[in-house]
């Protein structure tokens, strides 16, 4: 039985459930609701939920155990001697797994496996026939496993639905036996639905916990297979596929630094001035038409900057200024990608600092306007200073997300791992060198690749201190005014 | 009456004139600040629209093809499955004949050489030609109108990507093609029209880039996109339920909300870091399916949504819960049937806003593996969203990679797609705010 059939069995139940406790608590009212504590709707509800909930809970469990013991099931078929030399166990998990999968869908198409199953040979031909995906060359001993696995699988499908559907009929009984007028089933059914609430705002937590246990724990493997010493304190960069790599992080965050801080050269000046402009001198109108237009920069996804520094700021650069200043020929470049990413930014810093300034209170302005100060001079001297907590954390977090950011910087930045200071020059970045190590065939058990999660780890705690810096300062300088 | 011009009060002096003038200055440095701004967007739009906008037109060339039975169907019993032994290349052979029957047939004189005059007709062909065969068994034996496309060296040479000169030195194709295919233009056999295929059509290998099309990524980016909206949104306004209205103000809820503010500033590659240790080496779920892509989306989402919507939350007056708790409503009852009703246009709002970042997101989808050619469509759910399929970011990053100059229009126009979605998601949001918010 498949999950899908089996959940809209579930769900056909809860209806019924639903309509049958319904009825039921009228009943025991004898038709006269007034008598009830709760609406009918609620025991009908409540008898819904105590369906629904212990039969999803059973199959989300049912389903982790089950995949691991299929594995274990498959495992006690294969023996070390089925490994070929230079593969792992998991790459013959992978054929078998994937001569289970074929096999089903043979069944599927009406195809008698008995034959196919006897004769290694036979299932080769017979997948390459129908085109499927294929690792290495079926054993005896791969078949069996694959066969037993699909039989494993076969039968504790069928266990989970009796099961599931036994519990929620079991939830069903235990409900109706309860019903009765005095049964308070509003705040029954309100306590499992703030249970669900809770769940819901636990899941953030889940994620980062999520993010740092996996970063965490790869890292950990990446440095017992190479010295942490050499990854943090060496300036070289050069990943060999095959070993002998040397993966010192300091060309990366040189690149990721450098890249950033032409970003904000580029988009502090401009977003702080067009914010002071818009909060302080243009018109109501202007600034309902303008501001729009510039967090339309924000909007715009990161691949669209990328490929227009790819496409179009890359090759100005180059055509019109490294090359005939004698700076280098290479189309991606630091300034590309600062530049671009700049444009990008210039939205963070302005939208939030506008929210800022205009948070400065009138009297100040009024004060100081009073005492003979042109507007110019009391913004310098009043609004800025006022506000410059705010801006700063504005900065901040407009430099968290150049540092994060990926697409503009694999497309405009170019992959040469270098320290200098010439920005015409290709530089890499973290960010790149985490997809550049993570995309394509990656086997996770190679320095080369659980490096990313490293870079990943310390772009992580980078952007997050930048954040929690940022969000301290603006936090407590909105308070201040109040 | 004393001549006043010369009063001292009426004339600026020097110190007056100097912070008058540092006050334009400041002005103008601002009105400037801006003009960058606005210059660098209608830059950045002009420079993708017009690279871009070639991709919705195509060269076709267009002639009578003769599906020979003694070629196409030896048995002549019109069987699919022995139909399906001729190759595409079988039909390529077909598709030469015709094209230069057609030129002998027009009367057209060139010095293309008759073995590279298929060269013109992309490699395609034969594998439209082959499909529009077995999917109707009975055209064979008939003479039809076939539209080919042109290849992309040709295509280009239409929308002046390639040029004489260009041709001369690239070994692909060669200035006589190029006056072959103005004199074919002149004939009628080749044309310049509205390119469907680019929206519904998959990828194509390398060498063909006028045949890549965005129809793959189209239904992957519309897969992933959905299950976002099916998981974030009611998760997402769960947990801001439960923050706003509920939480007591203790050490944990203020660890969530601080939490949630910092995920939402999380690198979106730090997701997909994730959704690769969990989802697909211990979940196990497969790479390059549109569901581990959703998850991963639904995770980075979670926190955008959630902002909003507790503003949402917060902006309904408190007297609306008085009033409903007076007579005697419970809290749920409360919330579910008088605050989040209020609340939401504000929660669509942001909740669009949210999958219009969810969309365009790239970097996390790299990592799960969607960066894979993907040639074969996904099926319907719920299978497919477990087969491999790709997404509209993903393809213009993939398309950005490849040799050919062609699949940089490509990718330009494939910005364009996924800019003309995020602007008819973020109008709906415009909309929505517009038309239904309220003010207390």
């Amino acid at each position: 039985m498949s999950l899908g059939l089996l959940f809209l069995i579930l769900l056909a139940l809860c209806t019924a459930g639903y309509m049958i406790a319904r009825s039921r608590a009228v009943t025991s009212a004898r038709g006269d609701t007034r008598v009830l504590h709760s609406l009918p709707a609620f025991h009908g509800r409540f008898a819904a939920l105590a369906m629904i909930l212990p039969a999803v809970a059973i199959l989300i469990v049912w389903l982790v155990v089950e995949s691991f013991a299929l594995r274990g099931v498959a495992l006690s078929h294969l023996s070390p001697e089925d490994v070929p030399d230079g593969a792992s166990m998991d790459l013959v998990m992978a054929d078998v797994t994937r001569i289970a999968e074929g096999l089903g869908k043979l069944q599927a198409a009406g195809v008698d496996l008995a034959p196919l199953t006897a004769d290694p040979a036979a299932l080769k031909a017979r997948f390459s026939e129908a085109g499927f995906a294929q690792g290495g060359d079926p054993t005896p001993h791969t078949i069996a496993a694959a066969v037993s696995m699909r039989d494993t699988a076969a039968t504790s499908r069928l266990a989970l639905s009796v099961v599931a559907i036994a519990a929620s009929l079991a939830g069903l009984g235990l409900v109706l036996r309860r019903i009765t007028p005095e049964f308070r089933a509003r705040n029954a059914t309100e306590f499992v639905s703030m249970g669900l609430l809770i769940g819901a705002s636990l899941i953030a937590v889940l994620t980062t916990v999520g993010i740092v246990a996996s970063l965490a724990s790869e890292t950990i493997r990446f440095f017992q297979l190479y010295p942490a010493w050499d990854f943090f304190f060496s300036a070289d960069w050069n990943p060999k596929f095959g070993g002998g790599s040397s993966l010192g992080i300091w060309p990366l965050i040189w690149g990721t630094l450098y890249v950033s801080v032409i970003a904000l050269l580029v988009a502090v000046p401009v977003g702080l001035f067009s914010a002071v402009y818009l909060a302080e001198y243009a018109s109501k109108r202007t600034r309902g038409i303008v501001k729009p237009l510039i967090e339309i920069l924000a909007g715009i996804p990161t691949i669209v900057y990328g490929l227009f520094a790819l496409v179009t700021v890359g090759p100005l650069l180059r055509d019109w200024i490294a090359i005939p200043m004698g700076f280098g020929n290479s189309s991606s470049s630091v300034m590309t990608a600062g530049l671009v990413m700049g444009i990008m930014v210039i939205p963070f810093v302005s939208s939030l600092s506008d929210d800022i300034i205009n948070a400065v209170p009138q009297s100040l302005r009024d004060g100081s306007l009073g005492l003979g100060a042109t507007p110019s001079e009391t913004i310098r001297q009043v609004v800025l200073p006022a506000a410059l907590p705010g801006i700063v954390g504005a900065v901040l977090l407009a430099a968290s997300r150049a540092i994060g950011e990926t697409m503009i910087v694999v497309l405009g930045a170019g992959a040469a791992a270098q320290l200098s200071l010439n920005p015409f020059e290709a530089m890499t970045t973290v960010t790149v060198k985490i997809v550049s190590q993570l995309t394509g065939d990656t086997e996770f058990n190679s320095p080369e690749t659980l490096v990313a999660f490293a870079l990943g780890l310390t772009l992580f705690v980078l952007t997050l201190m930048l954040n929690i810096i940022a969000l301290i300062i603006v936090r407590k300088y909105r308070e201040q005014y109040e | 009456m004393t001549d006043i011009t010369e009063h001292a009060l009426l004339m600026p002096d020097a110190r007056t004139k100097a912070r008058n003038a540092a006050e334009r200055r400041f002005r103008a440095y601002g009105l400037s600040a801006i003009v960058i701004a606005l210059a660098a967007l209608v830059w950045l739009l002009i420079s993708i629209f017009s690279a871009g906008l070639p991709a919705f037109q195509q060269t076709f060339i267009t002639f009578p093809v003769t599906l020979e039975a003694a070629t196409l169907d030896k048995s002549g019993k019109l069987d699919i499955e022995e139909m399906k032994k001729v190759t595409t290349i079988g039909y390529g052979k077909l598709i030469a004949q015709a094209f230069e029957a057609e030129i002998a047939a027009k009367g057209i004189t060139h010095e293309v050489k008759p073995k590279q005059l298929a060269e013109m007709i992309s490699e395609q062909a034969g594998a439209q030609l082959r499909d529009m065969v077995l999917a109707d068994p009975a055209l064979v034996g008939q003479t039809i109108t076939f539209q080919a496309l042109a290849n992309g060296r040709i295509d280009g040479y239409f929308k002046g990507r390639v040029t004489m000169e260009t041709a001369a030195r690239d070994k692909n194709t060669s200035p006589e093609k190029l006056a072959l295919a103005d004199q074919l233009r002149d004939a009628g056999v080749v044309a310049v029209k509205f390119n469907t295929g680019f929206l519904t059509m998959s990828d194509a290998s390398d060498k063909r880039p006028e045949a890549a099309g965005l129809g793959v990524a189209i239904i992957g980016s519309l897969y992933m996109v959905v299950i976002v909206l099916f998981l974030a949104l009611p998760i997402g306004v769960a947990a801001s339920v439960y923050l706003e209205e509920f939480a007591p103000k203790n050490y944990w809820t203020d660890l969530i909300e601080v939490n949630i503010a910092n995920l939402a500033a999380v690198p979106s590659i730090v997701y997909g870091i994730l959704g690769l240790a969990i989802f697909i080496n211990f979940a196990g779920l497969p790479q390059s399916a549109p569901i581990v892509g959703g998850l991963v989306l639904t995770l980075m989402t979670l926190p955008r949504i959630i902002i909003p919507t507790r503003a949402a939350l917060k902006a309904v007056p408190p007297s609306i819960r008085d009033a409903a708790l007076g007579v005697g409503a419970s809290k749920l009852q409360t919330v579910t049937h008088h605050v989040l009703p209020l609340a939401m246009p504000g929660i669509l709002t942001g909740t669009i806003i949210g999958l219009a970042q969810a969309l365009g997101e790239t970097a996390p989808l790299l990592l799960i593996g969607m960066v894979a050619f993907v040639k074969d469509f996904p099926g319907l759910p719920p299978e497919g969203l477990f087969s491999p399929s790709s997404a509209l970011p993903v393809q213009i990053y993939n398309w950005t990679q490849r040799g050919d100059p062609g699949f940089v229009e490509r990718a330009s126009g494939a910005i364009i797609v996924l800019l003309v979605f995020l602007i008819l998601m973020n109008t709906a949001a415009i909309i929505l705010r517009r038309k239904y918010e309220r003010r207390w």
